[in-house]
This record gives structure tokens, sequence and C-alpha cells, in this order.
């Protein structure tokens, strides 16, 4: 480690200023972007494990109901791993780990806008992630009503929901300002010449996340004030007994969480628009148009929260709006789809780590992008809603999508943040082990949620144990790959061999900074006069 | 970077006392107007619609919005569309139930 | 914040906080939200409940907000020009406004408590569907925008130490014209308020 603060050119971001006696107080009271950035990933990466943790049990409990848990205890690990992986995984996920660390760098400027505000964001989300840990084991049981709180029965339950709600009203306080940071910085903090359509595809993504961030999350604050003041006062918004409409809750619960799936997926496909060009050495296809559909895919995502709810008893004129709305959706979609692969295509492609994982995010999202298209239509989401195949669509977009965009980020840039490279060799096997396992795992969901399987089930009847058995052997799969890519990565965290500053030929600011850089970004602001990815296509083409 | 924004605009004191009484003129009038029925049917939408002249001189004037560029005044309508749209879908479904 | 070459960027903090203020916006729209719908679906309801409401103490509340607006308004005026004192004289105004209106606000719940309406009151429960919501709304959405003055008087307070010690002044007003921002947000959400609850008798 002592060596990862050194760089040919001074001291990196890691290395101690003894302005604190302990290292962690440093650390946790610094306003460096970078260090905020490392401690999310950390936290996030943690949390992760955690999740695949439970996801693993419930699996596994799965392979033959009760021989492993209780039904009560399914409940609860159901929620915890919902709750873990979407409130402080996936959406928190890219824009605070990738984001902090390098949209700064990426567009040019020393810091973020607000780098208090960053810090305390960071903060909350610690405290966020803290109380949510609280409700697990304070006195009482730990939230069993799944990760979505549906009122009234989260009213009702004598489960800790309150203090769980709390932690997540605090993480979503967090995820606020860090949007807010992020949009007032790439507004303000631009380098000279850098124009916005001079600016990468990442920080574009993180511009629409952060509106989004901002424009959705204070109503999942609100919905989750009301349930806090409905257990605690009595206050029956959302209870039949005091005239309330329990419908609404979903209204205002997906209001925020539909676009949350886009603060998910948003900076996923930033990620993929980074990588795709690098490996592939050509300019981004259609560069503007990524960017745009970007903002589309954010303005579009607004108003189609009302798929949640189909079977929910909304009116049939809201239904079929809202399905109709639901495939406006795909259209951005499938415009940045068509765009990697146009970039992929007569590029010098060098299959390297990142850009497996990028290829397996462009397959695995297209996969839970047509799903989603099967279940936003109205007569099959009758069959299908709140079955196994719900299921495996989410994990297809979420895990399939922005997680594993999160693992083409983590080796991509791994070589900028710690310094070190890590074994190819290795990273392969596992994505190879990963990739399989999560097709194994995920695309039997699909199957068993075709034949009526419902979710958050403890039991089944016999004639869904083939795909249930199926499905638990892919995780081991999954899990297994999970373990020897992250084995991979902390062993050369390390020992890994000493990475140059540029190892994969990118022309994106991070690359023409010392690797890891240090705590001041640039000496001298660079002058930024072409675009983001200035790549000499008759060259490539030339070579056989 | 043309910033309009950037510089300072001191209003005078005169025209915030004059924005001041104007505020304090739609609150008697609104209360008229609730009083003493004079729109029955449409006293919702005429007490809403009063709220609202006074909502925009209180973001015209205090809030200097008057003053500001193009870019911000588009951003807040676009941050009221956001409302609007959860509005309006949700009475969608309300509204045919 | 600074930018690149190190000046205070106060046009980028202006930008963060109306940012801020569209997050406010929007969480109080989850509340709007919920009081159009069921006003709709409860009108009448609605109507009857409203009637339970103080008029007189709503509009002197309407008044002191308004007025409070004024002066916090004049107070970044008055530092602009330079005149330290009367600008934080002037802020120290705007905190009693915010106290009265806190202490009418308290008068007023405390008259509907005795009579025993409150969330999960008993009398309340007896009531009509729509008027226990309306009740619910009322305490929720006024007991929410209290504390958001609450929480502005004590930003304030911050500010009129600022202005005194002189960390404020004529060069760097951006902390207390953002707080003026709040403020005015704060009295715009008790505008649209002010008819809801007390005009639709």
């Amino acid at each position: 480690m002592a060596q990862m603060n050194e760089t040919p050119e001074g001291a990196s971001f890691y290395a101690r200023t003894g302005r604190y006696r302990w290292a962690i107080v440093e650390w946790m009271m610094s306003t460096d972007h970078k260090r905020i950035g490392v401690m999310y990933l950390g936290a996030l990466l943690s949390f992760f494990s955690v999740g695949v943790v439970l996801g693993f049990l419930i699996r596994l409990s799965l392979l033959s109901p009760g021989w492993l848990v209780d039904a009560q205890t399914y409940n609860e690990f159901f929620t915890l791993h919902g709750v873990i992986q979407i409130f402080l995984f996936i959406i928190p996920g890219i824009p605070v780990a990738f984001g902090n660390i390098f949209l700064p760098i990426l567009i040019g400027a020393q810091d973020v806008a607000f780098p208090k505000i960053n810090r305390l964001s960071w903060w909350l989300y610690v405290t966020g992630a803290l109380i949510i840990l609280l409700s697990l084991f304070a006195k009482g049981s730990p939230p069993d009503t799944g990760w979505t709180f549906y009122a009234p029965y989260s009213i009702r339950t004598p489960a800790n929901i309150s203090t769980a709600v709390l932690g997540v009203f605090v993480l979503g306080f967090s995820s606020i300002l860090t949007g807010l940071n992020f949009v007032t910085t790439i507004h303000r903090m631009r380098a000279p010449g850098m124009s916005w359509f001079r600016m990468p595809a990442f920080p574009w993504t993180l511009y629409a996340t952060g509106w989004v961030q901002m424009l959705a999350t204070p109503v999942l604050a609100i919905t989750l004030l009301f349930i806090v003041l409905g257990r605690f006062f009595g206050v029956g918004f959302f209870d039949p007994d005091k005239g309330g409409d329990p419908i609404l809750y979903e209204h205002l619960f997906w209001m925020y969480s539909h676009p949350a799936v886009y603060i998910m997926v948003l900076p996923a496909m930033g990620i993929i628009s980074e990588i795709v060009p690098v490996f592939s050495r050509r300019a981004l296809f259609g560069y503007v148009a990524v960017c745009m559909s970007a903002l589309g895919i954010a303005i579009v995502g607004y108003a189609v929260w009302g798929h949640h709810m189909f079977t929910s008893g909304m009116s049939d004129t809201a239904r079929v709006i809202f399905s109709f709305i639901t495939f406006l959706v795909a259209v951005p979609s499938g415009v940045k789809i068509f765009n990697w692969v146009a970039t992929l295509y007569k590029g010098s492609i060098s299959l390297d780590a990142p850009l497996l994982f990028a290829c397996s995010f462009i397959f695995t999202f297209s996969v839970g992008g047509l799903t989603g298209l099967i279940i936003g239509s109205l007569a099959p989401n009758l069959h299908l809603h709140g079955t196994y195949f719900i299921v495996g669509h989410f994990h297809y977009v979420m895990f399939g999508g922005a997680g594993i965009s999160i693992l083409a980020g983590l080796h991509y840039w791994f070589p900028k943040i710690t310094g070190r490279m890590y074994s190819e060799r290795y990273a392969r096997i596992g994505w190879l082990n990963f990739f399989v396992g999560f097709h194994i795992l995920y695309f039997s969901m699909f199957v068993l949620g075709f034949q009526g399987m419902p979710r958050r089930y403890f039991d089944y009847p016999p004639q869904y144990h083939t795909g249930h058995v199926v499905s638990t052997m892919g995780s081991w799969f999954l899990a297994l790959g999970l373990v020897i890519i992250f084995g991979n990565l902390l062993y050369s965290i390390f020992r890994g061999q000493k990475a140059p500053a540029d190892p994969w030929g990118g022309k994106t600011l991070e690359w023409t900074i010392p690797s890891p850089p240090r705590s001041e970004n640039f000496r001298e602001i660079p002058v930024i006069t072409r675009g983001a990815y200035p790549y000499d296509e008759e060259e490539v083409r030339k070579t056989p | 970077m043309k910033d309009p924004s950037a510089e300072t605009h001191i209003v005078a004191t005169r025209t915030y006392a004059v924005v001041w009484l104007a505020l304090l003129a739609l609150l008697a009038a609104t209360l008229a107007v609730a009083r003493l029925q004079l729109m029955a049917r449409y006293s919702v939408l005429g007490s809403l619609l009063i709220a609202t002249a006074k909502a925009g001189l209180v973001l015209a004037f205090f809030m200097h919005l008057k003053y500001e560029g193009r870019f911000l005044k588009g951003l807040l309508l676009l941050t009221l569309c956001a409302l609007t749209l959860f509005i309006g879908l949700t009475f969608v479904d309300v509204w045919y139930r | 914040m600074s930018t690149q070459n190190g000046h205070i960027d106060a046009a980028g903090k202006k930008m963060g906080m109306w940012f801020f203020l569209f997050t406010e916006i929007l969480f109080f729209g989850g509340m709007f939200l919920l009081y159009s719908i069921y006003r709709y679906k409860y009108a009448q309801d609605f109507h009857n409940a409203a009637a339970e409401e103080n008029i007189v103490l709503g509009t002197v509340n309407t008044a002191i907000l308004l007025t409070s607006s004024l002066c916090i308004a004049l107070s970044i005026s008055a530092i602009r020009r330079g005149e330290r004192y009367f600008s934080s004289w002037l802020q120290l105004v705007t905190i009693v406004m915010g106290v009265a209106f806190l202490v009418i606000k308290y008068f007023e719940w405390m008259a509907k408590i005795d009579i025993g309406i409150y969330p999960d009151s008993p009398v309340l429960l007896k009531m009509a569907a729509g008027e226990i919501i309306f009740f619910g709304l009322y305490y929720v959405m006024t007991g929410l925008h209290g504390l958001h003055v609450l929480v502005g008087c004590v930003v304030i307070a911050f500010m009129m130490r600022f202005t005194m010690r002189q960390t404020i002044h004529r060069g760097n007003v951006a902390r207390l014209e953002n707080t003026g921002l709040y403020w005015h947000f704060v009295d715009i959400v008790w505008i649209y308020l002010y008819p809801l609850f007390y005009l639709i008798t």
C-alpha cells in the first residue's frame, strides 16, 4: 500500500496530509472528490457482498423450502437483499463512486462545485446505511415488507419499518445533494474550451442522472415520511379505514422508484460509452445521439411509473397511457445499443476485460430491455405480473445492466484508481464464470415466471422444482465468478504491477494525469481544443 | 461565458414596497372572493389563480427571477412541468377509475 | 465554492440554491398531489372541514410572512449598498416575524387539539372519511411548512452573526442571498397553503 502514495510525479491523493492523527479521521474529513469516491466505492462493494450473500442464501433455501431458513426469515432475507442492493448499492452506485472520482477529472476541474456538500453527502450515506443496519439488530424484527414498503401493510406490520424507512430517507437526501452537486459542477466547472459537445459521454449521463436525482428523490422522501407519520401518529393517507387510498402510495412510490431505474442505468450506459471507443479505437459512433438519448431517457422515464401497477386496480385509461409511454422509452435505449454496436463495427478491437464486461452489458441489458417490453404491454403483464418473470427482468436490467457496468468500470479504471494492473487472465476466468452463471440463474427465472411461479414465495408446488434447482446452480457459478473477480482485484491492489498513466490508450482527460492521480488533479487546467474521442479512424482501418 | 446572472442587480426599495403593497392587496382580494362568494362556483379556481399571481410576484421581484437569464427560468419551468406531469398522470388514473 | 482561478463563484452558489429549491418544490409537490386527489374525491367533506379553520389567524399569518419576505429582500439590498447595521436589523425583524408566525400557528393547532381534532383522535375518527384526510393533510402540510419556517429562522440567525462579523459584506452576499431565496420559497408554499386550507369553504 505504501507504494501507492508515490507516483513518478510526486505524492498521490492517498498520501497522508498529516493534518489529523488518525488516517480514518483524515479520510472522513477530506473534501477531495477522489478520496470520497474511493470511500464510497469501498462501502458500496462491501454492501454489495452482503447483498450477494443474502441472495445466495435465498436461492439456496429455495432448493428445498424450509431446509435452510423458516418462512419469516425468508421474508426478511429478501427484504434485506432488496433494500441493500437497491438503496445502498445500485442507486448510489455509479454516480457516487465513479462519478465522484472521475467527473471532475473528465471535465478538467480540480474538484466538484461544492466539496463540503459532497462530504456531507458521504456522511449522510454512512448515517443512512447505519440506520438501516440498526433496523436489523434493534429490538423487534427486521423489515419484512419487501423493498417497496407497500402501504397499508408497511403501516401495520410490527417489524422495524420506521427505522428502515428513516434510513432510506437519509440516503435519499444524500442522493439529492450528490445530484445537485454534479449538475452544478457540470454547469460551472468545465475547463476552458470544454464545450457541452466536447464533454465525454459519462459526464453527460451523470448530468441527466443528476436531474433525475433532484426531481424524483424528493417524492420518495415525502412518501416515506407519510409511512412514518402513519406509524407514529396514525395519519392515514394510505389507510382505507381512514379514507386513504393505498393505490396512491404505489403511485407516489413508483414516481420515484421508476426514475430510480434510470439513476442506476444512465450512468451505467455512460461507462459503456467510455469503454467501447477506447477498446475499439474508434470515436463513439453517433456521439450527439448518445448524449441526447440520455436526456431523452431521463425525460420519458418520468412518465412511465404506472407500468409497475397494471394489476393494482388503476383505471383502464391510465393503463393504456402508461403502457404506450413505456414503449417510447425503448427508443432512446435502442439508439444507444445501436451506437455502441456501430462503434465496435470495423474497429480495431482489443478484447480486454473491460470490453468483455461492456459487451456483456450490451447483450444482457438488451435481454432485460426487451423482456421489459413484454411486461410493459398490458395483456402479457396480467399473466406475468408478480411472477419470477419480473424478478428475472429486473435482475437483467439492474444487475446485468448497472451491476455489470460497475464491474466493467472497475476493471477499466482500476489502474487509474490504484496505480496497479490486475491479472488479465484471472479477470477473464472470473468473467466467464460470472457470465455463464448469470444467465443460468436469471434466464431460468423467465421460464419459471412463464409457468406461473409467483415471486417472493417461500414454498412452491413440485412442478417448479427443476427450474429452481437450475436457477440455484447458476447462482453458484455466479458467486464463484464474483469471488475470482474480486480476489483478483484485491490481490492486485497489493501485488499488481505498476500501472502507467495510460494503459489502454484512452484519450479522455483522466489518462493524461498520473496513476493514481495527485491530490490536485491538474498542475495546470487543460485547455480543450477537440472532442472527447479523437481517434484517427484512417489509421485504424489500415491495421490488418 | 456570458452569464447574465453574474451581474448584481440592486432592486430599489420603492419597487419592493410596491410589490409588497400589491401582495397585501391580492391577499385582501382573495379573502373577499372567498367571503363574499363572489364567484361561488369558481371560488377554488379563483383563489388558486390569485395565489399564483402572488407567487409570481414573489418569484419575479423578491427572488429576482425577473433579472435572471433565460436559463434559470427554463429550469424552473422544467421542474414545474415535472410536477404537473406527476399530478396529471395520477389524475388520469383517479378520474377514470 | 471557487472556480478554477480562485475567486468566489457567486452565480454557481446561487445555481446550487435554486436546484435545492427545485427539490423542495417536488417535496411539497408530493403533498399537493395528495391534496388535489383527495379534494377531488371528497369535495364536500373538504368543504365542511375547512369551515373549522380560523380564517382570521390564517390571514394574519399570511400577511406576516409576506411582510417578512419584504424584510429579508430589503436586507439584501441594504448589504449590497454597504449598510451593515440596517441589514442585520432587517434580518432580526424577519426572524421575529417568523417566530410570530410559529406562535400563531401553535395557538391554531392547540385550539384544534383542545376540541379533540388531531390525527387518530377518537373525535376525528368518527368524522367523515374526507374530513379525516383533510385534517391529516392540514397537520402534515402546515407542520412541515412550520418546520421549514423554523429552519429558516435559525439560518437567518446565523446570517445575522455573519453580517455583524462582516464575513458577509458588500462583496460576498451569496450566503445571505441564498437564505433569502429559501425564505421566499417558504413564503410561496404558504401562499398556496392559505387558500387550500382556509378559503375553500
